[in-house]
């Protein structure tokens, strides 16, 4: 692996982190905070992704302390991503349309 | 795949993301929002598992089966009142998992026959073991701080400060040291004592980081840390190069430290202070309880509240999270029913600071089928407080404090709060006249327009519900 190549992939790794900073900070200030709590439910099962890290890492992985880590990381990582998305899911369930009006109003913003 | 293949589903990935938490934004699209970030994960998984499907199978099935199992199970269980533990103990999960990807990457990395000619990384280690080492610390301050979080939150351990003496030095101490070693780590790229080292120090400091921390503080302290997973993520995703784990790290960090700051407005307060200030410890501040003890609290009886409120256009129920604790949600929306049904509007004033999360509130009447578009931010109402015939506060308390206007000497003053005390009149549900959680006197209670009903929340609400059924 060239020390140049690998280099300009980690620029380009820090331009993605940049542009995904700017683009979190504008995506997230516009939800209301009625849906704060299911907000923080579906990044923290999200932030789960380390899940694929961790699948790659027990892939790669030799010898009984570097399997011992990986299946921890996989472990982890899986009751994360399955366990956020399920219960933000059940969270959002109750958030009921109210009865008789056909859009949401009220503390509820648009904007 | 090809690594064009994969990149191209890594991209997928992230678009699924944000589209998904584009669609948070509405209570009408936000569960599909979620699913659709589901749908990304998926993909992600799916690449990945094809990518690498040749080696350690098995492990990778059982160890996913296990984790799946206890999450879907701790999911499905957990009561809407016990979220933020839930939360925080799949965060402590995320950050640990970043953390042992870290480690194990490192641990691959290092050679097998430490001799010397191996002490000299080429640029490209030093980039990725740098990232390693990052996630490494934050991940195990993730880790152990939820765990700490989760503990405090399920009463496994009391939820008021822990301090002891130099505190504030000695985390100041174990991070210089985290740091130290880890740049050591980067030049004696040889030591896999050193990485165990790096991460008890961190897992140390996230615990000491959070025992300080009163439950009040809760709501800061949760989103801080589920920052720092997505940071720590990040910086997995650095390590790996691995463009799916960095924009979806980046956006829950981001995501995070934009609820923090939002719950440190909510209580006027800068991060720095939640984090270093030990808030809640100095409750007996001297002069305090004297404030009040000459003036005079009216109470009065489920009747006289249900007459008022049958009577009245505009009632404004302010919820606190006594209310929760009390279980009394199903009763105050009982409540709100009959009101309407009688032509009284009825509106909930959330603070953003009710409840343990942010947001908790909302989620709790959520629960108990009060319709969303009864639910107002502070901002919406606090302009309408002055046309309520009467606010009803259940279980709240700091919150509904005028001296966080009006009374420069308050810990809270500057907090913005409800303005309960422009309501015609005010009923307060309360257990007993002990201050709330920071320990402050409330003079809204001396207040002449407002009345006490003392009593366990849902026993006096079940009265005023009798009450109001014959009014």
């Amino acid at each position: 692996m060239s020390s140049a190549g690998t280099v300009s992939s980690l620029v380009f790794d820090a331009y993605i982190f940049a542009l995904a900073c700017f683009l979190g900070f504008i995506v997230i200030s516009k939800v209301p905070s009625i849906l704060h709590t299911p907000l923080m439910s579906a990044t923290n099962a999200i932030h789960g992704i380390v899940y694929v890290g961790a699948i790659y890492l027990a892939a790669g992985s030799h010898g009984w302390i570097s399997d011992l880590i990986a299946a921890c990381a996989v472990a982890l990582g899986a009751g994360n991503v399955v366990g956020g998305f399920v219960v933000t899911d059940r969270i959002l369930a109750m958030f009921r349309r109210p009865p008789g009006n056909e859009t949401a109003k009220g503390g509820v913003s648009h904007d | 795949m090809t690594s064009d293949q994969t990149f191209a589903a890594y991209l997928a990935t992230s678009v699924l993301f944000v589209y998904g938490m584009m669609r948070l934004r509405s209570p009408l699209t936000a569960r599909g929002g979620n699913l659709i970030a589901a749908a990304g994960m998926i993909v992600a998984i799916a690449t990945v598992a094809i990518n690498n499907h040749a080696n350690n199978g098995v492990l990778i099935i059982i160890a996913t089966v296990v984790g799946a199992i206890a999450g879907v199970a701790g999911a499905r269980r957990v009561r809407m009142t016990a979220m933020p533990q839930m939360v925080a103990l799949f965060n402590g999960m995320g950050g640990g998992a970043a953390a042992l990807v870290a480690a194990g990457t490192l641990i691959q990395q290092l050679p097998v026959h430490t001799t010397l000619a191996h002490t000299a990384p080429t640029l490209f280690d030093t980039g990725a073991t740098s990232w390693a080492a990052v996630s490494v610390i934050i991940g195990s301050i993730s880790f152990s701080g939820s765990l700490i979080a989760f503990a405090k939150l399920q009463e496994l351990m009391h939820s008021r400060p822990v301090t002891f003496p130099y505190q504030h030095t000695v985390n100041a101490a174990l991070f210089i040291a985290a740091a130290i070693l880890a740049v050591v780590f980067l030049f004696i790229h040889a030591l896999g004592l050193l990485l165990a080292a790096i991460a008890l120090v961190a897992l140390a400091l996230g615990v000491l980081m959070v025992i300080p921390i009163g439950g009040g503080d809760m709501p800061v302290v949760i989103s801080l840390l589920n920052s720092c997973t997505g940071v720590a993520a990040a910086a997995t995703g650095f390590d790996l190069l691995n463009p799916a784990l960095i924009v979806a790290g980046t956006l829950v960090g981001a995501s995070g430290t934009i609820l923090t700051i939002v719950m440190c407005k909510a209580m006027n307060r800068s991060l720095f202070n939640v984090v270093f200030g030990a808030f809640g410890t100095v409750v007996t501040t001297p002069g305090a309880a004297p404030a009040g003890a000459g003036q005079v609290v009216k109470s009065t009886t489920p009747e006289d509240v249900a007459t008022s409120l049958a009577y009245g256009h505009l009632v404004i129920i302010v919820p606190g999270y006594g209310l929760a604790v009390a279980r009394a949600q199903q009763e105050v929306r009982e409540i709100a029913c009959l009101l309407e049904q009688r032509g009284v509007t009825v509106k909930f004033a959330i603070h953003p600071v009710a409840g343990r999360m942010p947001g908790h509130m909302n989620v709790l009447l959520a629960e108990a089928n009060v319709p969303y578009d009864q639910l107002f931010e502070m901002e919406a109402i606090n302009g309408e407080f002055a046309h309520a015939d009467v606010a009803l506060v259940v279980g709240a308390n700091d919150v509904t404090n005028p001296a966080a206007r009006t009374d420069p000497s308050s810990d809270i003053y500057g907090m913005p709060i409800l303005n309960v005390d422009q309501a015609g009149t005010i009923v307060v549900l309360k257990r007993s006249m002990n201050p709330g959680f920071a320990g402050i006197d409330n003079p809204l209670f001396y207040n002449p327009k407002c009345s006490m009903l003392f009593g366990d929340a849902r026993d006096s609400l079940l009265k005023i519900i009798t009450a109001l059924k014959e009014v």
